[in-house]
């Protein structure tokens, strides 16, 4: 049986990871995403399913100790914002390099710098094209609601666990504060020591128990292991293209027109949808769910029908240049964003949708 | 006596722990690493606990010390080996869990990471090894280099107007409620070796008793930083670093000495 509450997404995501079976959460304050952790120190998770949480000292400690956990197998999560992942690159690129599974998740603001604590998309460009240093990909969520702040933390393990490779979900300021009701899932028990043994003994730093040792490492002296090692990255993100690409269409089997929006952008373009609608415009929506893979082929396809595109951004313009690759320059690609933590209202969408696009 | 008979199991009276793999260390000849790493894999062996002890593999010279220690191993980023091992140590609680760390590592980029892990007394054991110069990159200015003491990045000498005082991070740790033991020791002679090995020892067993940080430092040598021969560095070891870093236990069952 689901329960359920009004929360908000910060709190719904915690409470997720509780749920959900996770082992550990290792995380540090920062606006405005530090209710995951006042949330996960105040229901002591310890006392409900044991698993451990532990304020850290830093961004980069916080990180540092989500490689340690994962390296024995543990499901482990952390939480931040833009400046805070900013720190916790080097280390996410080192998960990436020693191929473990984490689940990390941004509630992004604005910056660049210290920037705003208000809501932003402007760590698209850091969250999908690499972000820390090496040949690396993150498979990224992009939830839209507070329901979906609750159930991607566990499709993020999946897929974690799934490709032994770090996982984000890009959230913002908008989705990580907002109080909407969720249906949370039933409680899960944490995986035992014994299982996870079984399971993740191939390669967990567990101790050497009845097997040949092993060794959590991102590096290679040799460049020819470590261009197969790069190689074998580049495996995974193809197999995460073919099997595991999520999007959604809303209205789209008729629209003249198509607006591009993810997270937040997607709440308000599906209103500026039901607006053009209204006049007698027809608009769709593609709601890229992961950022990475992105819905290339759809977007391709959507050209051969739609007259214009609108890519609609918490951010001077990011996506679009997916957006346009995706296209291959069939049909017009324009740009619509507000940033520095200002929220576009579905009536700016609509006017720069007839402005930039329908003309 | 035949030399094969001299080698029989039953009549050896010493032999290289099976905890040290059979792959050649990668240290200059004369550096203190290799004493260090058997020493404690010795211990490792002694207590039997091979299966349920977790090293963490620092950044630095020892950063392939994953080659040569038979155990499980993880290879943490610059400095943050202490928070690696935070998190083994809290998900696996009945688990031996130690950091391996050179002064860069531990005492300039780690400096946060060691100085919460100790504060917080995470139940781990940190082996810092301390030859007052960043070796892998080829001798540069460390935390402890000392005053005078020429590096790359000190080519006239480390001064402390502008380059500040060698540090001694281990008596700053000490001080910690967090940390239970902490002991300054040496590898470079047999009797030093004994010595080191015995700390060694107590800082594992402390792991078992669930007593918080215990804090090995192995003040080391670095011949090939230095441009020494391995015993004139030995030699300048005894005249310089031990006056300033003296060896011996700072702190012993929770009570600074």
């Amino acid at each position: 049986m689901s329960e359920l509450k009004l929360m908000k997404g910060n709190e719904a995501l915690a409470e997720a990871a509780i749920r959900c079976g996770a082992d550990a959460y290792f995380g540090y304050p920062i606006t405005p995403q530090t209710e995951v952790i006042e949330y996960l120190m105040t229901e002591q998770p310890e006392k409900r399913t044991g698993m451990v949480v532990l304020q850290a000292e830093s961004e980069l400690a916080a990180i540092n100790m989500v490689y340690g956990a994962a390296s024995t197998g543990k499901r482990v999560m952390t939480s931040s914002s833009s400046p805070g992942i900013s720190l916790k690159l080097e280390g996410i690129s080192y998960l990436a390099g020693a191929e473990l599974p984490a689940v990390i998740v941004n509630v992004v603001r604005g910056g660049p710098g210290l920037g705003t604590i208000q809501p932003s998309q402007a760590d698209y460009f850091q969250s999908v094209k690499g972000g820390g240093h090496g040949d690396y990909k993150l498979y990224v969520l992009a939830p839209s609601s507070v329901q979906e702040m609750s159930d991607f933390v566990e499709d993020a393990f999946d897929i974690a666990f799934k490709y032994r490779a770090p996982v984000l979900i890009l959230s913002d300021g908008l989705i990580g504060q907002m109080m909407e009701k969720v249906y949370l899932k039933e409680q899960k028990e944490r995986m035992s020591n014994e299982e996870l043994i079984e399971k993740y003994g191939s390669w967990a730093t567990t101790g050497k128990k009845g097997r040949e040792r092993n060794i959590i490492t991102s590096l290679d002296l040799q460049s020819e292991k470590m261009e197969a090692r790069v190689h074998r990255l580049m495996k995974k993100y193809e197999q995460m293209e073919k099997e595991d690409l999520r999007y959604e269409k809303i209205l789209c089997d008729d629209a003249e027109y198509l607006i591009v929006a993810y997270g937040s952008s997607a709440r308000i373009s599906q209103k500026a949808v039901e607006l053009a609608r209204e006049k007698g415009i027809k608009v769709g929506l593609l709601r890229p769910i992961t950022l990475f893979p992105f819905p290339k082929k759809q977007l391709f396809e959507l050209a051969n029908q739609v007259k214009g595109i609108l890519s609609v951004e918490l951010n001077m313009g990011q996506m679009v240049e997916d957006v346009r690759l995706s296209v291959e320059f069939k049909v017009p690609v324009e740009h619509f964003g507000r940033t520095g933590g200002i929220i576009h209202t579905p009536e700016e969408i609509l006017e720069a949708l007839e402005q930039k696009i329908i003309k | 006596m035949d030399v094969l008979d001299i080698i029989k199991p039953e009549n050896q009276v010493f032999c290289k722990t099976k905890l040290m793999t059979d792959t050649p260390l990668s240290y200059c000849p004369g550096c203190g690493h290799g004493t260090a790493h058997n020493l404690t894999m010795e211990v490792i062996d002694e207590m039997g606990i091979a299966e349920d002890t977790i090293g963490v593999a620092p950044v630095g010279c020892s950063v392939l010390a994953y080659d040569f220690m038979n155990i499980d191993m993880t290879q943490a980023a610059h400095g943050r080996a202490p928070a690696v091992a935070t998190a083994i140590s809290r998900c696996w609680p009945e688990k031996y869990v130690f950091t391996y760390q050179g002064d860069g590592d531990l005492a300039a980029i780690g400096t946060a990471e060691t100085i919460h892990a100790c504060n917080r007394g995470e139940n781990i054991v940190i082996i810092f090894v301390n030859n007052g110069i960043y070796g892998m990159t080829g001798g540069q200015m460390a935390p402890t280099t000392l005053e005078g003491m020429k590096s790359s990045t000190s080519p006239y000498g480390r001064e402390i107007a502008t380059m500040g005082s060698p540090l001694k991070i281990t008596e700053l740790i000490a001080n910690l409620p967090g940390v239970y033991y902490v002991t300054r020791q040496a590898v470079h002679t047999h009797k030093h070796a004994r010595k080191a090995k015995k700390a060694i020892r107590k800082a594992f067993e402390n792991i078992k008793l669930k007593k918080g940080i215990s804090f090995v430092e192995i003040v080391s040598n670095c011949n090939s930083g230095w441009k020494m021969t391995p015993n004139d560095a030995n030699v300048w070891m005894e005249e310089n670093m031990f006056p300033y870093f003296q060896l011996g236990d700072i702190k012993v069952d929770g009570k600074l000495k």
